[in-house]
C-alpha cells in the first residue's frame, strides 16, 4: 500500500519544472557506490492482508479476562470510558505537532492547560509540565532538577521505588560526574533509615508513596526532616491512590513524579505511557519540557500559549534544563479527558473500590495454607509469601485457569524469591478474585 | 476553525454532575485510614456529553495533517495512515502487560524482533534498541553510548562532541545531558560542514560529531564521506541525527556512511502520528562495536522456523534503561504495519517523491522569497522570508498562510539563516496541493508589497490571533484558578 498520490503526468510534469530527466538524478550527491541499496524487507502488502496478518499476530498473545489479571507492578489496568478514545480519534488532535504556532492550536494547548491544572489540584502542587515520556524519565528530570537546585551531589532513593524507575535515574546520571545514589542498595532500608542518611551534601531524598510493594509509607514528618537537611522531597505517586489519600502537595513534597497510564491509558505492552510531573512554583524556571500557560490575543480574547520557553533546547541549546522535545501530549489529553469524565467523586469512587477489593483479596489470600500476606498498610498491591516459586505459580494459574498472576518480586531481588506483587484494581471482581483465591489454594495442595 | 471561546472543564462543572458509573462495592468494605484521607480531589464534574462536547469544540480550535497542508521543516508531517489507528488498537496489543510471561506474548516479541531486524537493515547497523521514546531520547541514549565506549577502552580523554552551527536545538542540548561539551562547527558556502573546521577539531578530546544528513538546510552533505573519515582517525564516533531520514529510506544507508549510532523518529519517517507533540518513538541503531553498549531490554530469538521463541535480553555492556518496559510498544505497532505495507520499494518511492515534492516548491517559490542555497535539495528546503522595504518578516509570512488554510513552516531555524523559512511537504501530498500552497505564497508576497499592514496584522481568520507571550511569561497562569464548589 503506497500513499504516494502522484500519478504519471504529475510527476512528469514535477520533474520537468524541476530540470531533471528522472527521479534518480535528485541523488546526485549521495556517493554511488552506496546509494539505492536492495534492502532485505518483506514484499509490500494491501491494506487487507496488512489488517489480516496483523490481527494474526495479536491474536498470538494471550489476554486474561479483564477480571482475571492481577498484574500491576507499575502498569495497571482501570477502567477507561469510551469517552477517551473517542476525543483521541478526533485527528486534530492526534495529526497535529506542538503548538508552536498557537493561533491554530488553541484546542491543544487548551486541553493541556486543564491537564495541568486538574494534576496540580491532584497532587497538591502548583505546576505541571504538559508531560513527560513516562514516570521513570519523569523521575530522572525531577532528580537532575535537584542536582541543579542545590548544587550538592548526593541522592538518597528508597529501595521500595519502582526497581525500573531506579535503573532508569542510573542510566541518566551516567551523564553526570559527580552525583552518587545512596540507599537502594538494600532492600531493607526503610523511611527511619533512610531519613538518618540525610547531610548537608543531600540533594533530594525519593520516596514512592504506595511504594513500589503497594504500601503507605509513613509520611509524617519526612518533609521537615528532608527541608531541615536543606534537601529536597520527591514523591512518586500513585495517581489513583490520589483519588482517596491525602496528597504529596499537602505533606511536603517539592516534586511529584508518577506515571499516569492508570488514567485512561491501555497497558499497550508497557508504553507509550505518561510522566506526570508537578512541582513548586520555585523551581518553574528549571523545569524540563513544555509548560503551558494564560494570556490573551490582540484583540485581548483568552489565549494559551507554550512559555517560559526560554528554558527550552530550541531557544537556550547547550544551556537548555533540558533535551526534551516530542513528550506524551496525547496521553496527557488521554489523562485529561479521564479525570473530567471520571470526576471528582468517580476517581474517589475508583480509589475505594482498588482499596476494598484488594483488601478483600489479601485477606483471602492470607487464609490460605502455605501463603502469607505482611501486615502492612496497602492501597490496591499487596505482597504474597509463596509456597513455591512465582514463575510456577503463574504457569499454573495461566495454563489451567486463565488467570494472570502477580508480579515476581524475585525478578529483581533474590532475598525476594517466591514473593508476589498482587494487583487488585476496580477491575477485579469479587468472582475473579474468589476464582483466583481457589487456584491458588490448588497450588499449595 | 471556530472563534467562540471554549470555557475550560473548571468553568463547565456542576457539583452534582457524573460522567461514568462505577459497579458497587460487592465485598466487604475495609477499613479506610482516617487520618490519611483527602476531603476531596478538586477535579470538576461534567456530564459524559458536556465532556465530549467540550472536547469535541477544542478540536475544531486545532490545526492537524487531517485539516491541511502543515509544511512544517524538520518534522516530516506525513499523511498518518487510518488502518495503523486501528491495528494498534487491536486488544492483543493495547491490553497486553509488559510483564507477562514472555511465554505468553510470543506475537509482541516478534513484531519487536522483527522491527528491530527491519530498522537495522533500512539503516545499516548491526542491531537495534527500541528502547527510546522520542528523538531527543534518543540522542541522549546513542551520546551516553559513546560515552561508555570510551570509557570501556579507557579513553576518559575524550570530552567534545562536535556540532554544526546548523543542527537541531536538542543536539547540543543532549550533549549537555550526556555529560559533554559541545563545538559548533561553522558551514561552507556551499551549505556543508566546514571541512576545515571538522580537521582542526579532530583530535583526542574529540568524543565524535552529531551530523544530521541531509542537514537542516534540507542539503545532503557533499563531503560526508572525509567527514567521517577525519573524526574516525582521530578515535571519534560518528552520530546521525535521524530526523530527516525521510529524505533518503531506501536511497542509502547511514551506516553505509560510516554512521556509527542514529536513532529512527518512528512518528517521522515511519508515520506514527505526532499526537500533538508525542508520544513517539526514537530507536537507536549502532554499528558493531557499540552492539554490546544498547540499552535494554531488546528481543532476541532464541530459536528458528515456526517455532521461533524471542526472549527479551540486556546487552552485555548496557548503559542500562533509558525507560520502563520496552519502550513505546504502540508506536512500534504502527511503524511495523506501515513498513510491512511498504516494502522496500515503497520505503524508496517515499523518500523519492517527498525529495520531489520539495525541489518541486523550491522552484516555484524562489521567485518569491530568495533560497539561499539554491541547489538541488533533499526532502526540505530553506527559503528567507523577509520582504525588502516593506518590513514584513517571515514571521508575517508564516501566521498570513493561517489566513490562508495552511500551517507555516518551521521558521527562524536553521539559526544560519536570516528569515528562515524551513519547508518540508513530504511525500503523501499531491500536486494541486503544492500549487495551491505556491499560489498562496506568491499572493502574500504581492500582499507585502501593496498592503503590508495587513499581512504584518496576520492571521485574521484564526481562532485566535497573535497572542502576548510577554504576558505569559511574566504572569505565569499555569493552571486555571476556578474556584469549584467543592474546593
Amino acid at each position: 500500500m503506497s500513499y504516494v498520490p502522484h500519478t504519471e503526468r504529475e510527476r512528469s510534469d514535477m520533474l520537468a519544472a524541476v530540470g531533471v530527466a528522472q527521479i534518480e538524478d535528485l541523488f546526485a550527491d549521495v556517493p554511488a557506490a552506496v546509494r539505492f541499496p536492495a534492502l532485505k524487507l518483506p514484499p509490500p502488502a494491501s491494506e487487507p492482508e496488512i489488517m489480516a496478518e496483523m490481527h494474526a499476530l495479536a491474536a498470538r498473545n494471550h489476554l486474561a479476562e479483564p477480571a482475571l489479571s492481577f498484574l500491576g507492578a507499575g502498569t495497571y489496568r482501570h477502567f477507561r470510558p469510551a469517552v477517551i478514545d473517542h476525543v483521541l480519534g478526533r485527528s486534530e488532535f492526534y495529526t497535529s505537532y506542538t503548538q508552536y504556532q498557537p493561533e491554530v492550536s488553541q484546542g491543544m494547548l487548551q486541553a493541556l492547560f486543564e491537564y495541568q491544572s486538574m494534576i496540580c489540584r491532584l497532587t497538591g502542587m502548583e505546576v505541571t509540565t504538559a508531560s513527560h515520556y513516562d514516570g521513570a524519565t519523569a523521575l530522572a528530570e525531577a532528580v537532575l532538577l535537584a542536582l541543579n537546585v542545590g548544587k550538592r551531589r548526593k541522592i538518597i532513593l528508597s529501595p521500595a521505588v519502582h526497581p525500573q524507575y531506579r535503573a532508569v535515574v542510573k542510566t541518566y546520571l551516567r551523564g553526570t560526574n559527580t552525583a552518587a545514589i545512596v540507599g537502594d542498595e538494600d532492600v531493607t532500608n526503610d523511611l527511619p533509615r533512610l531519613t538518618s542518611m540525610l547531610d548537608a551534601d543531600t540533594a533530594v531524598l525519593v520516596i514512592q508513596n504506595p511504594n513500589f510493594f503497594g504500601q503507605c509509607e509513613p509520611v509524617e514528618g519526612l518533609a521537615d526532616a528532608v527541608h531541615a537537611a536543606g534537601a529536597l522531597l520527591v514523591v512518586v505517586a500513585d495517581p489513583i491512590a490520589l483519588g482517596l489519600f491525602r496528597p504529596p502537595g499537602a505533606y511536603g513534597a517539592d516534586v511529584v513524579v508518577a506515571e499516569g497510564q492508570a488514567l485512561g491509558i491501555p497497558p499497550s505492552f508497557g508504553g507509550p505511557h505518561l510522566g506526570i510531573f508537578a512541582s513548586r512554583m520555585a523551581h518553574v524556571r528549571r523545569l524540563s519540557g513544555h509548560l503551558v500557560g494564560e494570556t490573551v490575543d490582540v484583540d485581548g480574547r483568552r489565549a494559551y500559549v507554550l512559555t517560559l520557553a526560554t528554558r527550552e533546547q530550541h531557544i537556550r541549546r547547550a544551556k537548555a534544563t533540558s533535551n526534551i522535545c516530542t513528550n506524551s501530549a496525547l496521553c496527557a489529553v488521554a489523562a485529561a479527558v479521564y479525570l473530567a469524565t471520571i470526576g471528582n467523586r468517580g476517581l474517589r469512587r475508583v480509589a475505594e473500590l482498588c482499596f476494598h477489593r484488594s483488601h478483600y483479596a489479601a485477606a483471602a489470600i492470607a487464609r490460605l495454607k502455605g501463603f502469607a500476606v505482611p501486615p502492612r498498610p496497602f492501597f490496591k498491591e499487596f505482597v504474597v509469601r509463596c509456597p513455591a516459586p512465582v514463575p510456577e505459580i503463574n504457569a499454573h494459574l495461566r495454563e489451567h485457569h486463565g488467570i494472570i498472576g502477580g508480579y515476581d518480586l524475585g525478578r529483581d531481588d533474590p532475598q525476594l524469591r517466591n514473593h508476589m506483587l498482587v494487583c487488585v484494581t476496580e477491575m477485579n471482581s469479587r468472582a475473579g478474585i474468589d476464582r483466583l483465591v481457589a487456584a491458588l489454594d490448588e497450588v499449595a495442595r | 476553525m471556530t472563534r467562540d471561546k471554549v470555557p475550560t472543564v473548571y468553568e463547565l462543572s456542576v457539583p452534582g454532575r457524573h460522567g461514568v458509573d462505577l459497579p458497587a462495592p460487592d465485598v466487604p468494605l475495609a477499613e479506610l485510614p482516617a487520618g490519611e484521607l483527602r476531603a476531596d480531589c478538586g477535579l470538576p464534574e461534567l456530564s459524559q456529553l458536556d465532556a465530549m462536547r467540550h472536547y469535541t469544540a477544542l478540536s475544531l480550535r486545532n490545526f492537524g495533517v487531517d485539516t491541511g497542508f502543515y509544511p512544517l521543516g524538520s518534522c516530516t508531517m506525513k499523511f498518518n495512515p487510518k488502518v495503523n489507528e486501528v491495528i494498534a488498537r487491536l486488544p492483543g496489543f493495547a491490553e497486553a502487560h509488559p510483564l507477562q510471561d514472555p511465554e505468553s506474548v510470543p506475537g509482541n516479541l516478534a513484531l519487536m524482533f522483527w522491527l528491530q531486524q527491519w530498522l537495522a537493515e533500512i539503516g545499516g547497523f548491526a542491531a537495534v534498541s527500541l528502547q527510546p521514546a522520542a528523538g531527543a531520547h534518543g540522542e541522549f541514549t546513542g551520546l551516553l553510548m559513546m560515552r561508555a565506549y570510551h570509557q570501556a577502552r579507557g579513553d576518559t580523554g575524550r570530552t567534545r562532541i562536535l556540532i554544526p552551527d546548523s543542527a537541531h536545538g536538542t543536539n547540543p542540548a543532549s550533549t549537555t545531558m550526556a555529560g559533554f561539551s559541545s563545538v559548533e562547527l561553522p558551514s561552507d558556502k556551499r551549505g556543508n560542514i566546514d571541512l576545515d573546521a571538522v580537521r582542526a577539531a579532530c583530535d583526542d578530546t574529540c568524543a565524535g560529531i552529531m551530523m544530521t544528513n541531509p542537514n537542516t538546510l534540507g542539503l545532503f552533505e557533499e563531503q560526508i564521506g572525509e567527514v567521517v573519515r577525519l573524526v574516525h582517525d582521530c578515535g571519534g564516533l560518528v552520530y546521525g541525527d535521524g530526523a530527516n531520514l525521510n529524505a533518503v529510506a531506501g536511497i542509502v544507508r547511514p551506516g553505509d556512511l560510516g554512521v556509527d549510532v542514529m536513532h529512527f523518529n518512528l512518528h517521522k519517517t515511519f508515520s506514527t502520528p505526532h499526537g500533538g507533540g508525542g508520544p513517539g518513538s526514537g530507536p537507536v541503531g549502532v554499528s558493531a562495536r557499540l552492539e554490546d553498549f544498547l540499552p535494554g531490554p531488546i528481543v532476541a530469538r532464541v530459536s528458528d522456523g515456526e517455532a521461533a521463541r524471542y526472549e527479551l535480553a540486556m546487552p552485555a555492556l548496557s548503559i542500562g534503561r533509558v525507560s520502563t518496559f520496552c519502550g513505546n510498544f504502540g508506536m512500534f505497532v504502527r511503524a511495523y504495519a506501515y513498513i510491512r505495507q511498504h516494502g522496500a520499494a515503497g520505503l524508496r518511492q517515499n523518500s523519492e517523491h517527498a525529495v520531489l515534492n520539495a525541489n518541486y516548491l523550491r522552484v516555484k517559490l524562489r521567485d518569491s522569497f530568495k533560497v539561499p542555497y539554491d541547489r538541488v535539495n533533499m526532502h526540505e528546503f530553506v527559503c528567507q522570508g523577509a520582504v525588502a522595504e516593506t518590513g514584513v518578516r517571515a514571521l508575517d509570512v508564516s501566521k498570513r498562510l493561517l489566513d490562508h488554510g495552511f500551517h507555516p513552516p518551521t521558521n527562524y531555524f536553521p539559526l544560519i539563516v536570516p528569515e528562515a523559512l524551513m519547508i518540508e511537504p513530504t511525500e503523501t501530498e499531491a500536486k494541486p496541493t503544492l500549487d495551491a500552497f505556491v499560489a498562496a505564497i506568491q499572493a502574500i508576497a504581492r500582499e507585502a508589497r501593496d498592503e503590508p499592514a495587513l499581512v504584518k496584522a496576520a492571521p485574521h481568520e484564526t481562532p485566535v490571533r497573535r497572542v502576548d507571550e510577554v504576558k505569559a511569561a511574566r504572569e505565569l497562569i499555569l493552571s486555571d484558578r476556578t474556584k469549584i464548589t467543592s474546593d
